[in-house]
């Protein structure tokens, strides 16, 4: 369980560290990090090498932006194999539909309830 | 006028002025200096854009009765902010009877409307003209950087724009404190892309107003007992030292800088000092002026230095050019 | 007039203040790595309850729903780009930094009326995400369309 657990800690944190060398070194803004390892994701995934990582590291893996890619990869293979052209399609945003329908649903309650605060 | 240097025939005076800042900077070092403050920047308003040109207002309002006048006593606004077509200016003055004329140069502007101001009066055909400049932080954040609610790191260059408005009120007859002379500065650009280091944008416009003020006028930086440019930061005011060290003009302990005065950079997060319009104006018509009128201070350089930066034409991989403009201060 | 002065980009190269790698670094490691403990706790705690009921892949869905609500509830709150501040990639990698760059231009723009403002500006910075996620999916699918072979 501990053991697990620090597997977690240990592939995440990584993961992060990785991205902020990146800025640190880059200046990317937030928007450039996120499309830089969300597609790292896909391509790991798409060669096979994300379910290792997974495997190893669970949520560790699959928190972060790279998880999300990799869904992707992962539903449009599916989708491919299942159902050819279609599937290819439709396939990474069935795998991820429920978070993007849940992200634009509860930012725009929220939008509507909250304000931005005095810094 | 010789190297982009004006010498005023009459005495252009200074006769009040009135700043008004937000809470951050009242916390600041020179906080007691600050005619008011508010406690909550939005002002109660709808939108920072709002609270910003309450703010203005507030100060303007002041200013006049400060000084005894109303709005039919006064010739001529020149003023200026950060928002898109000057906004804030044009609806602050929604609520003025004064003739009013928009000024730009990022933030430089307050600079740019002493020395527009003082050259009318010069000419013997106004009595009175304010000049003001606002910036508010989150009016500023949004329209040049990210929402205010965006989990990014502030890179170690950021600076934190200022929350507050200064307005300076310029006649021919009354004042303790005259503009003798202000040099006019030109666009400057080595070619510095980062938007988050804006001292080195400006350092070298900096560099080249002050040279060219120094030539023209004669004038060492001893001369001054104060040299005070107005954005740079604390990497940037570094930077502009080393800068005219090259060109063989030393800088020593009589030159600060606004941003660097106006918040404690230690305690209050602010990476490397303040910014925006406001800084300048509310450093200068607070802490400066205070310390002119009580003889603390006689001699007084004011380089107010603007990074004319654009959020489409950063994107578009232009460089940042700079502005800087010297307004040389007397205790007379 | 317009020629970068490559003399002085190198001296500014040389003399402004650089990031801390070591501190901002652990601070992403650490923060990141909690929250992937925490999404992790929620699978685990997903699991026991409904795992009998539930596919994997549906439970890591929950997960991913409850990480997304939590951050844009701290996000309205004002609380989220403190955590983003402390720990840069740590806050932004995560998939929370994702739901944390659609609710904050959201929030933000609220005020220029709910359809043009709120609305509209939703992925202003996180549009990116969607675009390239969707289209490398589906170029993706093409290529395994092409190399069927290679990955039943």
């Amino acid at each position: 369980m501990i053991v697990d657990y620090l597997k977690v800690f240990l592939v995440g944190g990584i993961i992060c560290l990785i991205g902020q060398v990146l800025i640190n070194t880059t200046k990317m803004t937030s928007a450039r990090i996120l499309v830089g390892f969300l597609l790292t994701g896909v391509l790991l995934e798409t060669v096979g090498v994300y379910k290792y990582i997974r495997e190893w590291g669970q949520a560790g893996a699959t928190v972060p932006i790279m998880g999300f890619g990799s869904n992707l990869a992962k539903g449009a293979i599916k989708g491919t194999i299942e159902n050819g052209l279609l599937g290819a399609i439709t396939g990474g945003i069935e795998a991820v539909a429920g978070g993007i329908a849940g992200v634009i649903f509860i930012s725009f309650i929220v939008g509507l309830i909250s304000s931005s605060k005095t810094k | 006028m010789q190297n982009q240097t004006i010498f005023f025939k009459n005495d252009i005076k200074i006769e009040n002025t009135a700043t008004i800042v937000g809470p951050k900077e009242h916390e600041g070092p020179i906080g007691r200096y600050f005619d008011k403050f508010v406690k909550d920047d939005l002002l109660g308003q709808k939108s920072y854009e709002k609270a910003e040109t309450k703010l203005h207002v507030s100060t303007i309002k002041y200013l006049l009765n400060k000084s005894g006048y109303k709005d039919g006593d006064i010739d001529l606004c020149l003023m200026g902010d950060l928002m898109d077509e000057i906004s804030g200016c044009n609806f602050t003055m929604r609520e003025l009877d004064i003739p009013f004329m928009g000024v730009y140069n990022a933030c430089a502007t307050f600079a740019e409307s002493l020395i527009i101001g003082a050259n009318l009066l010069d000419s013997g055909n106004f009595k009175r003209i304010i000049c003001s400049t606002s910036s508010h932080f989150s009016t500023a954040e949004r329209q040049y950087r990210f929402p205010l609610e965006l989990g990014n790191q502030r890179t170690p260059l950021a600076q934190w724009t200022c929350t507050g408005v200064g307005a300076t009120l310029l006649n021919r007859e009354n004042g303790k404190v005259k503009i003798d002379c202000a040099t006019i500065g030109r666009v400057i650009d080595y070619g510095v892309t980062d938007a988050n280091d804006m001292g080195a944008a400006m350092a070298p416009s900096a560099r080249e107003t002050l040279l060219s003020h120094f030539e023209a006028t004669s004038r060492e930086p001893d001369y001054y007992d104060l040299i005070l440019t107005g954005d740079l930061g604390e990497a940037g005011h570094r930077l502009l030292i080393l800068l005219m060290e090259e060109k063989g003009v030393r800088l020593k302990d009589n030159y600060s800088d606004c941003g660097i005065l106006i918040f404690n950079r230690m305690g209050q997060d602010v990476g490397q000092g303040g910014s925006g319009a406001g800084c300048s104006s509310s450093v200068f018509n607070s802490f400066v002026y205070k310390k002119l009128v009580c003889g603390e201070l006689n001699r007084v350089l004011l380089v107010p230095t603007g990074a004319l930066v654009s959020k489409t034409s950063n994107l578009q991989g232009e460089s940042i050019p700079g502005i800087a403009h010297a307004v040389s201060f007397e205790r007379i | 007039m317009n020629e970068p002065n490559k003399e002085y980009l190198e001296l500014v190269k040389k003399k402004m203040p650089k990031s801390h790698h070591l501190k901002t670094m652990f601070r992403a490691f650490w923060v990141g790595g909690l929250i992937c403990c925490i999404g992790q706790g929620f699978n685990d705690l997903y699991t026991h309850f409904l795992g009998s009921k539930m596919p994997e892949e549906d439970i890591s869905t929950l997960v991913t729903l409850t990480l997304i609500t939590i951050t844009v509830c701290l996000t309205g709150l004002g609380i989220y780009d403190k955590i983003g501040a402390y720990a840069g990639a740590g806050s932004i990698v995560p998939i929370t930094g994702f739901a944390n760059s659609v609710a904050s231009p959201a929030i933000e723009h609220k005020r220029e009326g709910v359809v043009l403002g709120l609305c509209s500006n939703m992925f202003s910075v996180a549009g990116p995400v969607i675009v390239f996620g969707i289209t490398s999916s589906i170029v993706v699918g093409i290529i395994v369309l092409i190399f069927k072979g290679a990955f039943v």
